[in-house]
């Protein structure tokens, strides 16, 4: 038996393990907006059989969703990063959720768009969807989605991904038909041997660091040998690049995206691909910047490949919705140039650029949603006098095709230009050449896009006096739900665009969190060391 | 020393893994896939050091283990690791069915569906 002095002696010679004070109510915020989507997802499923219900309710909890995070963004821009850690022990014991502001942007962004496609979906509505769960999927990815983004420990982060990963599976084969059968295949291969690197690569974090908690990495990594650590990084280079579908790696998105409804595509669009990115930015960034300085080569050649070849394939497809999936690889090359181009500016561009695809790319495959029912095809080759037909989704179409190029001044153009300034500033031509030819491949691109679905007056090969005699007008309630959902959307990607400063500052704190981790560490309870 | 003999094994059900993975035959890809969750697993417990077993329990009195006791973490994470893995697994067997009834295809160079294999020429005006 130990004596009170011994105990006294031996209690001060061990570093603190536990917060002491309890978790003000105030905080439980953190983890709200993920314990919402997962609860709602349950609900949902017990709602099955009654179809106007689970719309309301669905939506409702996704606005829920979204005030708790508009509340958490403004905490975190008044006073930094927030933590939460799960039974008060202290990191590396106890799970952190750690939201700073790149994670609370994405999250507000993500939320967003899942309201705009609830919203959009009430004209695609089968009965046979929503029966097999549809909305209850939605809510499960929103959950993994979220959970990725706030979770401060990277074993969290893999069981969000795996979250995320099922459910997109559900909503990809959600219809049956064959075509989804064979994207499916390909889709869930792919992207479950990417988590599967992801895991590989945690195993040997762990094994080196003894530690998974992020803030915990990032002051326990640069005293790793960088040799092994580099490798740990490459493999999460791998897993998340093949997430975010960069280059080399990113077959599987224009070989899944244009199967489900479009609607679906919308919001995976909009989701997936950046949660790949975020994770990128997190991991190379906040957790090893040592070894991104080794693997610097290597992301510039990804951004410059994928910034070049991702319009070209646009360019190539005759499928609509297929181009428009190589138009959100090309947002992922740029997410790249900004991982390449690491200071302060480069690392704001690169996030910004995120958030921007988020929105712009589920807004266009909402229009081109609108577009394939309107003529009643998916092949632009079948497409044509749109424009005289229905002007306003024309316009729509060419404000977002501006925007992902890239022009000003809409939103598309601040994080290309913070990037190419950062890019200037370091002497890195490469990286600055490569964002500008792939503004040019883009609007190229999606300007003829635009040209042959609702320019041309006819189908490809008519003459051009004759008018395409098979458009449909859009129904009541399409022009209701979906017109109006899409509307919206494009409205706020042109207010943002136009008044861009809150996201600027919002960037800015977030790169500055990202490349200085000092806040992000304390936030966790745990002490910095210099 | 079964550090070697673990290491050896987890190389080996990567080299499997990575060859059934490379076939074109959906149910080897699946086996494949499955090893290569074991070979990760492994590879997890053995990264979490491998001691002898001594419970990690604090005896009474005392505010320290007396001694070197065996990691817990890597066996939680395993666990997690095992679940999902299984479940992944799961659905991906049910879709390789459904995929091998309505395409008639176990051969993943028979399914184009998604990406016609003689994909119409990019359009040539404008």
């Amino acid at each position: 038996m130990a004596t009170t002095e011994e105990t006294q002696a031996i209690m001060e010679s061990l570093p603190p393990a536990m917060l002491e004070k309890a978790t003000a109510a105030a905080d439980w915020v953190i983890i709200l907006p993920v314990a919402i989507a997962l609860v709602c997802g349950a609900l949902l499923l017990m709602l099955r059989n009654s179809r106007g219900t689970q719309a309301v309710f669905a939506a409702l909890s996704v606005i829920a969703i979204l005030v708790c995070e508009v509340d958490l963004f403004i905490r975190v821009l008044e006073t930094g990063p927030q933590a939460m850690t799960m039974g008060n022990w202290l990191p590396p014991f106890g799970i952190s959720f750690t939201v700073d502001m790149i994670g609370v942007l994405f999250a507000i962004g993500a939320s967003f768009v899942t309201l705009v496609v609830i919203i959009y979906f009430q004209a695609e509505i089968v009965a046979r969807e929503v029966r097999n769960g549809f909305y209850s999927l939605i809510m499960l990815l929103l959950a993994g989605v979220t959970g990725a983004f706030m979770t401060g420990d990277l074993f969290n982060l893999y069981v969000w991904f795996e979250v995320m990963l099922i459910a997109s599976f559900g909503l990809l084969i959600i219809g049956g038909r064959k075509m989804q059968l064979d994207a499916a295949i390909k889709y869930g291969f792919l992207n479950f041997l990417a988590t599967t690197f992801f895991l590989i690569g945690l195993g040997y974090l762990y094994g080196m660091l003894g530690t998974l908690n992020m803030a915990d990495i990032s002051l326990t990594a640069p005293n790793a040998p960088v040799g092994p650590i580099t490798a740990v990084a490459a493999l999460f280079l791998l897993a998340f690049g093949m997430k975010a579908a960069a280059f080399p790696v990113n077959a599987w998105l224009p070989a899944s995206y244009h199967t489900p409804d479009p609607a679906i595509s919308a919001l995976f669009g909009g989701l997936l691909t950046k949660v790949g990115a975020y994770a990128l930015l997190r991991t190379l960034l906040l957790l090893l910047p040592g070894s991104r300085e080794v693997l610097d080569p290597v992301i510039t050649g990804i951004a410059v490949f994928t910034l070049i070849l991702a319009p070209l394939g646009a360019l190539a497809q005759t499928n609509l919705r297929r181009a428009v999936g190589f138009l959100v690889i090309g947002g992922i090359g740029a997410v790249f140039a900004g991982l390449a181009v690491p200071s302060l500016r480069g690392v704001a561009g690169g996030t910004f650029y995120a958030f921007h695809s988020m929105l712009t790319m589920t807004a266009l495959y909402l229009v081109a949603g609108l577009v394939e029912r309107m003529t009643q095809a998916t092949d632009t080759r079948f497409m044509g006098g749109v424009y005289q037909f229905n002007s306003p989704v024309s316009i729509m179409f060419i404000l977002l095709v501006f925007a992902a190029a890239g022009l000003p001044p809409f939103l598309g153009f601040w994080p290309k230009l913070l990037i190419v300034e950062a890019g200037l500033g370091m002497q890195d031509w490469l990286i600055v050449s490569a964002v500008l030819i792939n503004s040019l491949l883009t609007s190229i691109a999606g300007t003829r896009l635009w040209a042959h679905i609702f320019w041309r007056s006819g189908r490809e090969g008519d003459e051009a006096e004759v008018f395409n005699d098979r458009l449909r007008p859009l129904t009541v309630i399409e022009n209701r739900a979906s017109l109006t959902a899409a509307v919206s959307l494009v409205a706020v990607i042109m207010v943002l665009g136009l008044w861009p400063n809150l996201i600027f500052e919002s960037v800015r704190i977030a790169a500055s969190d990202l490349l200085q981790p000092e806040r992000y560490v304390s936030a966790t309870g745990l002490e910095v060391t210099p | 020393m079964i550090e070697f003999a673990l290491s050896a094994l987890i190389g080996l059900f990567f080299a499997v893994s990575i060859y059934l993975i490379l076939s074109k035959a959906i149910i080897r890809m699946l086996l494949g896939i499955t090893i290569l969750g074991n070979g990760v697993n492994l590879l997890i417990f053995t990264l979490g050091r491998i001691t002898r077993e001594v419970p990690p329990i604090v005896p009474d009195g005392l505010l320290q283990p007396a001694t070197t006791t065996a990691n817990p973490l890597p066996q939680a994470l395993i666990l997690t690791a095992i679940v999902i893995g299984f479940a992944l697994f799961t659905f991906l067997l049910v879709l390789g069915y459904r995929a091998y009834q309505e395409l008639d295809a176990d051969n993943t160079d028979n399914m184009r569906l998604a990406e016609p294999e003689n994909a119409p020429r990019p359009p040539l005006s404008y």
